[in-house]
């Protein structure tokens, strides 16, 4: 019998880079088949040609033995090819019903859409209400949105780009258990994941790009994350150390924060107070859409406190918007690349101006651009934070997913800021790259910065923090010392925050 | 059949075919327009396109039109760039004129070298005062500066005609509704002997020249770019919105304004009520015919000046209404913004479902 798909010689060039370079593997049926690789490998590049958004230089493609090269989602979808994006493509004001009609044929849109929903989200575990509105859902439901919407239409092959790094260890645990129910119905699924524990128990069969080429085929559950990682970057993985300066004075000061929602289904601050010292690393654990958003605009600028809530140094600075932050040394880099850290269209020397321009003297003091120091600037965040570029006149939109997170991680850090807030700081970022930048973090609080880090990764908070505190329903917890709190304290700390996340009163 | 498909990336190549596109298709249903109407197309075209570039009055005059459109295009182009849309230029324009020619009016007879600066001070000042009510409004209301900049178009020509036929009508102008004519002094010095074109056309090209220096440059330019492209990444950078709307529509208002003082002070000479000649209108297309870049409206503002000189003569020798030149106008937006779509999309031709080889 032949594989559900078989790629051959696939290739894709974009100014500057070879993406994919004859890239030729296979899919059996029902298998779960992992696609591995650094940032910028061209695991996205390659998925988005089996779906149909990408046309390929050269190669070719069969679907159950028959040729199949899709001219756009819309052919591949109805081919039995479905992908869910790591950025959802939904629409907060419509109900799930509606965001899920949108993403279907006209004629499949029909007047039972609601009791097809139940009944496919019943079958696959997938609780889903097809009434709620989609603003009001957490990260983990959006998704299962997506996931019913690509069910619907019975796909053979599901592709699942990067699916987890935004889901709550519950929520994986459940989108685990549909994705094997799918497997034994015969469905085939493509797993994107630089999560290496997660491939190792979910995944059958793996395929290893690097540089646009495949380096390499095994079989994970017989690997170690180690092994599997290695295999990647093709050398051996570095050493961390773990933080060991003393915390020093303190830094940042906030007290009794509290900031109304400004948006609809925002979350209210309520009454957010903590120390931040130097050498120290916070973690702010919790589940997306519990205010972290608003905690970190609010520590940024772009929303303004009460002036004598935030407090830099001694001096409260909560009146101030970003660039007066920044200038007395608050840096941040928040979760969402596009278009909120980085404009999309511009080049990383323009992105790097955007934020940088005044602690790297970027421009002069009347305002004239120094493009040359801009340019140098920014080939030195991608030569330091090793990002995989054709040269810093791209633009940002064109780098992978993972390394324009190391150039926008890298750019706050080259910045050497008093006090560094960073949302998801290795979102989507390989395993290589996130211990690079980890390791950063804690040189920077090691030489007398203050560092907070806002994720979801407990993981990664356990590795780097140096005290601890979770957020839910817009409130902080006191900050405890990660030294002292088992697993098991943290996840009372986090108690009662898994599945469907309320935004009601905590 | 054929089939939009979006681009990965902006082309390029489109960004700068599609004006010249939009001229082409511009012509070609021109012509079919002025067929209908009963017009040779061909003779009326040359007319229109060829034959204000023969004779050196008529480019001179060319000079005189492109002036005021560049001036106010390349104002616009500013805040069109960062999403804010100052629509009533023209207003801003009638005003500075009035602003302008009665500070010189003040002085009548006064010779004296600052007349004329000083005129076009206080022209900068009234087109910057009218533009900064939509600013204000928006930034303290969050009105919609193009409904009330567009109003108070009309407001100001209700000024214009107010003020001419009071407190500026010329004491011994029979009770017709206008100025005096401006003394020597405060009349722009002209650039080429024995036409009309004046000094204004050096300072529309120095202000264009100011403007790419600010966009390509300058952290004000980088900010309006970014504020356009990505607004939440501008709040990030730390770019204010409020002040780029006061800076925005207080520049395309002051050099609206300043436009009106070269038009009453040059071609014109006097305030009269119908000074306004739709440039603040015009200088829209200008904008973004020359895809809001300070080069590209320099070369849009000639294109339009030349359908504004040839259609004066195509309504003299051929007959044409106004309102067909006006049309014709039109069209180039339309085309231009239609043409715009394969900017970011390309057509292909669908092929058969979807599993076929490549
Ligand atoms: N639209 C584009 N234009 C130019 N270059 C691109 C474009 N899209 C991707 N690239 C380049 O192709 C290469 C592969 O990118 P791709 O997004 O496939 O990486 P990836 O393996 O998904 O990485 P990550 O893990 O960071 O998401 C990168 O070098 C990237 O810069
Ligand atoms: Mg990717």
């Amino acid at each position: 019998m032949t594989a559900l798909l078989e790629v051959e010689g696939l290739t894709k060039r974009f100014p500057g880079v070879l993406a994919n370079d004859a890239v030729s593997f296979a899919v059996e049926r029902g298998q779960i088949h992992a696609l591995l690789g650094e940032n910028g490998a061209g695991k996205s590049t390659l998925v988005k040609m089996i779906y149909g958004s990408m046309r390929p230089d050269a190669g070719a493609m069969r679907l159950e033995g028959q040729p199949y090269a899709p001219t756009d989602p819309g052919a591949a979808r109805r081919a039995g090819v479905g992908l869910v994006f790591q950025h959802f493509s939904l629409f907060d004001a419509l109900t799930v019903a509606e965001n899920v009609a949108l993403g279907l044929p006209p004629e499949e849109a029909g007047a039972d859409l609601a009791e097809r929903i139940r009944k496919v989200s019943a079958a696959y575990g997938l609780p889903l209400d097809p009434e709620r509105r989609v603003g009001e859902l957490s990260v983990g439901a959006r998704q299962r949105v997506e996931i019913v919407r690509c069910l619907l239409q019975r796909p053979r092959l599901l592709i699942m780009d990067e699916p987890t790094s935004v889901l709550t260890p519950q929520e994986v645990g459940q989108l685990f258990r549909t994705l094997r129910q799918l497997r034994d119905e015969g469905v085939s699924i493509l797993y994107i994941s630089h999560k290496l524990d997660e491939i190792r128990e979910l995944c059958e069969a793996a395929t290893i790009l690097r540089h646009g080429r495949v380096t390499g085929r095994c079989d994970p559950r017989s690997e170690s994350a180690r092994s599997l990682a290695e295999m990647m970057i093709g050398q051996e993985l570095a050493a961390t150390r773990p933080l060991s300066a003393a915390p020093g004075e303190v830094r940042l000061t906030v007290r009794g924060l509290s900031l109304a929602a400004d948006r609809p289904f925002g979350t209210a601050l309520r009454d957010i107070s903590f120390d931040l010292r130097a050498g120290e690393i916070l973690g702010v654990a919790g589940v997306a859409g519990n205010g972290q958003d608003e905690f970190v605009e609010a520590l940024s600028g772009e929303r303004r406190a009460q002036h004598e809530a935030i407090r830099l140094d001694g001096a409260p600075i909560g009146a101030f918007g970003p660039d007066r932050r920044r200038r007395l040394g608050l840096c941040v880099a928040p979760e969402e690349r596009l278009g909120h850290a980085a404009v999309p269209d511009m080049s990383l020397t323009e992105n790097a101006i955007l934020t940088a321009r005044r602690r790297a003297r970027l421009a002069s003091r009347g305002g004239v651009l120094r493009l040359g120091a801009a340019a140098r600037f920014a080939r030195a965040v991608v030569e330091r934070f090793d990002v995989r570029t054709a040269g810093v006149e791209h633009a940002a939109r064109s780098l992978s997913g993972g390394n324009l997170q190391k150039f926008v991680v890298g750019r706050e850090i080259m910045q050497n800021p008093a006090v560094l807030v960073v949302a998801q700081p290795t979102w989507g970022v390989d395993a290589g790259a996130a211990a690079a930048i980890r390791q950063a973090l804690r040189d920077m609080a090691e030489a007398g910065a203050a560092v907070l880090a806002v994720s979801q990764d407990l993981d990664e908070l356990m590795e780097i923090s140096t005290r601890f505190a979770v957020m839910a329903g817009g409130r902080l917890s006191a900050p405890r010392p990660m030294a002292e709190l088992s697993v098991e304290e943290i996840g009372r700390m986090m108690g009662g925050t898994g599945g469907e996340v309320a935004h009601a009163e905590a | 059949m054929l089939r939009l498909e979006p681009r990965k990336e902006p082309s390029r190549l489109m960004v700068w075919a599609t004006p010249p596109a939009a001229v082409l298709l511009t012509l070609v249903f021109g012509m079919v327009l002025f067929a209908a109407l009963g017009k040779d197309p061909l003779r009326t075209v040359e007319i229109i396109f060829v034959e204000p570039l023969l004779s050196p009055f008529s480019r001179a005059e060319l000079l005189v039109k492109a002036a005021p459109l560049v001036l106010i295009g390349v104002g616009l182009s500013l805040g069109f760039r960062a999403g804010v849309w100052n629509i009533g230029a023209e207003g801003q324009f009638i005003i500075g004129a009035v602003a302008g020619g009665a500070a010189g009016l003040a002085v009548y007879d006064t010779p004296g070298l600052w007349v004329l600066p000083m005129m076009c001070a206080a022209g900068m000042l009234g087109g910057f005062a009218w533009a900064m009510i939509p600013a204000i409004l928006r930034i303290r209301f969050n009105t919609n500066e193009i409904l009330v900049s567009l109003m108070l178009v009309y407001v100001a020509e209700l000024w214009l005609s107010a003020l001419v036929g009071g407190p500026l009508r010329d004491p011994e102008g029979f009770n017709f509704p206008e100025s005096r004519l401006f003394h020597d002094s405060a009349t722009m010095p002209i650039l080429i002997e024995g036409t009309r074109a004046h000094v204004g056309v050096l300072v529309a090209l120095a202000v264009a020249g100011l403007a790419w220096l600010a966009l390509q440059r300058h952290v004000f330019g980088f900010s309006l770019k970014v504020m356009g492209q990505a607004p939440r990444a501008a709040r990030f950078a730390g770019f204010s919105e409020r002040r780029a709307v006061l800076a925005c529509m207080g520049v395309s208002g002051a050099l609206a304004g300043l436009a009106g003082v070269f038009e009453a002070a040059g071609p014109v000479g006097q305030l009269v009520p119908g000074l306004p000649a739709g440039y603040g209108f015009t200088a829209i297309i200008v904008a973004f015919l020359g895809r809001l870049h300070p080069g590209g409206v320099v070369l849009a503002g000639g294109v339009m000046a030349l359908t504004y000189i040839g259609g004066e003569s195509a309504q003299l020798e051929m007959q044409l209404p106004a309102a067909a030149i006006s049309v014709f106008q039109g069209m180039l937006l339309f085309f231009l913004l239609g043409a715009d779509v394969f900017v970011n999309h390309r057509l292909r031709l669908r092929r058969a479902p979807a599993t076929e080889s490549a």
